[in-house]
């Protein structure tokens, strides 16, 4: 067991950089090197682009079985990776991909992965290694989590957890590492991305964004919010629930499934705040909450709050608009 | 097609939470608990895959006794039988231990279909379903929003980040995990209800699926979160909060 190997995900530059970040945090408590890793071309441009002091050695992990992403080919490469370098710990940015093959990865080690990580810290009192802090209870309870198995600690790290460093000059060296993949061993045949509908709401360029949760409880309390947006002259978004009860068509949603929007103003309406919704806005300059329960995990995050009934506060706030533009 | 659901009670999402003595869980006593959201829609897409194709949904939990109702709302959703991993310390266990006990009840079972939902609201770690399928030697997807069955397996359809999708086929036996969102959900009937009554409910207990491994990952104590942002909450009747609103969003935000 050595260093930190921190795998980033090409076309994923700031969350990957991101990892690369709390790779830094880990090495630094943990007194061990930092080393990093990505599928691509090591004569092309996978790690062109730096965050930090560059680690010593990169690997670009090629086979022409990677080219186009299946969990069992990506199991593969860094399953034989892992095997060469015997990291101590394993960090990954948590996207949609590590979350499709990362836990496989991590059983073929015993191993689970510590994913959606927000923090990490020194071990506490008696206890050893580092602690990870997770959100539990869709954020409304944090967990710190230990790792006591033998093999490498597998973590994924949220978006925007930990700030990415500017590039810094230095040198490094980028060694190609050439994994043995059959095609026999690729079990799913992925096709190629497409868009679901086509955009014609743009809310990441709304300067001002109304958005509505499953506090509305039906479908037919909507016009309430929409009236509150048309004052104030915002566009309507929504969280995922209302998208998937067909309340609101899928381009109006706001989160990591949605779009990711950062307005003047997101005024959330009867959203408590799942962490999915809250990485698609809590990059917003000025966020309003309203919502009844106290506790939800909106407030941890908003500027302004009105604890209250939604179908009492949106309505006046509707009027108090109105009467303000006047 | 025999289909596999492996599904989680979880505390209802409104719950408040109070942190039990021990600081390492919450009082449970205090929550109510429903079927975990994103399973809910694994077992509808199982139902509408019967439907189309016959066959078998079998649904699978492991808990304590409380997990016995959310099991009957499956049966009087659908679902034709179910099993019951009577587990008490299932907060003991890590990711793959909870994985290891239900993929030796599926393997009992020889389903050709494995769902379930892709995380869960409670512990979130969203990896159940893909440490089966490795712990089953079966291919994998994940985030799928519709399955259609195909001669030579399936054809899925896979959500990608910021609104972008793909279709992944891959032959069967396969596990699947389900996005919410993908169909629509389902009411249980009072006929439904009625003959969930009399559906076959199967007990295992969690020793007879093998010995508990030690855990890799071990959660030491739980507590609430800080608050990144001071929140500066508007007080009154709805109407002063609606005027002190605007008065910061005239002002202050100046947006108005």
């Amino acid at each position: 067991m050595s260093g930190v190997l921190v795998v980033q995900e090409a076309g994923r530059n700031r969350i990957s950089f991101e990892a690369l970040a709390a790779g830094r945090v880990l090495a630094n408590i943990t007194g061990l090197s930092l080393e990093t890793a990505a599928v691509g071309d090591p004569n092309g441009n996978v790690f062109t682009e730096t965050s930090g002091l560059p680690p010593a050695t990169a690997y670009a992990l090629q086979h022409p079985l990677l080219q186009d992403y299946t969990p069992d080919g990506y199991v593969l490469a860094f399953e034989q990776l892992i095997q060469k370098l015997q990291p101590a710990y394993v960090v990954f940015p948590h996207t949609y991909q590590v979350r499709d093959y990362v836990p496989c990865l991590a059983t073929r080690f015993s191993e689970v992965l510590i994913s959606d990580v927000v923090a990490i810290g020194a071990a506490i009192g008696d206890t050893t290694g580092p602690v990870f802090t997770r959100q539990l209870m869709q954020g409304r309870l944090n967990g710190n989590y230990r790792h006591t198995g033998t093999g490498p600690c597998f973590l994924s790290v949220q978006a925007g957890a930990f700030r990415a460093d500017p590039p810094q000059a230095g040198t490094f060296t980028i060694l190609p590492f050439n994994p043995q993949i059959e095609p026999a061993q690729i079990r799913t045949a992925p096709g190629a991305p497409f868009r679901g509908s086509s955009q014609t709401v743009d809310l990441g360029s709304a300067p001002l964004i109304v958005s509505v949760g499953r506090g509305i409880r039906e479908a037919e309390n909507l016009p309430i919010v929409q009236a509150l947006a048309t004052a104030l002259g915002a566009e309507l978004a929504a969280s995922r629930p209302i998208c998937d009860n067909g309340w609101l068509p899928m381009e109006r949603q706001v989160g990591s499934s949605g779009q990711t929007v950062a307005p003047k103003l997101y005024l959330a309406v009867g959203i408590s705040g799942a962490i999915q919704h809250l990485v698609g806005m809590k990059a917003s300059q000025c966020i309003v909450a309203i919502n009844k329960d106290p506790d939800a995990p909106i407030f941890e995050v908003a500027d302004y709050g009105i604890v209250g009934d939604l179908f009492e506060v949106v309505p006046a706030l509707t009027e108090a608009v109105r009467a303000a533009k006047e | 097609m025999k289909i596999i659901v492996a599904i989680k009670q979880v505390p209802e999402r409104d719950a408040q939470f109070r942190i039990d003595s021990s600081a390492k869980w919450i009082e449970e006593a205090d929550l109510q608990f429903s079927l975990n959201e994103s399973d809910a829609y694994a077992l509808e897409e199982a139902l509408q895959l019967k439907e189309k194709h016959n066959g078998e949904v079998i649904v699978l939990s492991a808990g304590p006794e409380r997990v016995g109702t959310t099991i009957r709302e499956a049966l009087a959703k659908g679902a034709d039988r179910a099993i019951n991993i009577a587990c008490d310390d299932l907060g003991a266990r890590d990711a793959l231990g909870v994985a290891r006990l239900l993929a030796a009840a599926i393997q009992q079972e020889s389903p050709d279909l494995v769902l379930t939902g892709l995380q869960s609201e409670d512990l979130g770690f969203g990896q159940t379903g893909v440490i089966l399928a490795e712990l089953l030697g079966l291919p994998h997807a994940t985030l799928i929003l519709h399955v259609e069955k195909t001669d030579s397996g399936l054809t899925v359809k896979r959500e990608l980040e910021e609104g972008w999708f793909q279709e992944v086929s891959l032959p069967t036996p396969a596990v699947l995990t389900i996005q919410s969102g993908g169909n629509k959900l389902r009411y249980a009937t009072l006929m439904g209800i009625k003959r969930a009554k009399l559906k076959e409910v199967r007990q295992l207990a969690a020793t007879e699926l093998g010995e508990a491994a030690a855990p890799v990952v071990v959660l030491d104590r739980v507590n609430l979160p800080q608050k990144q942002k001071s929140t500066q909450i508007l007080p009154g009747t709805p109407k002063q909060a609606a005027a002190a609103l605007v008065e910061k969003l005239k002002f202050e935000v100046r947006v108005l």
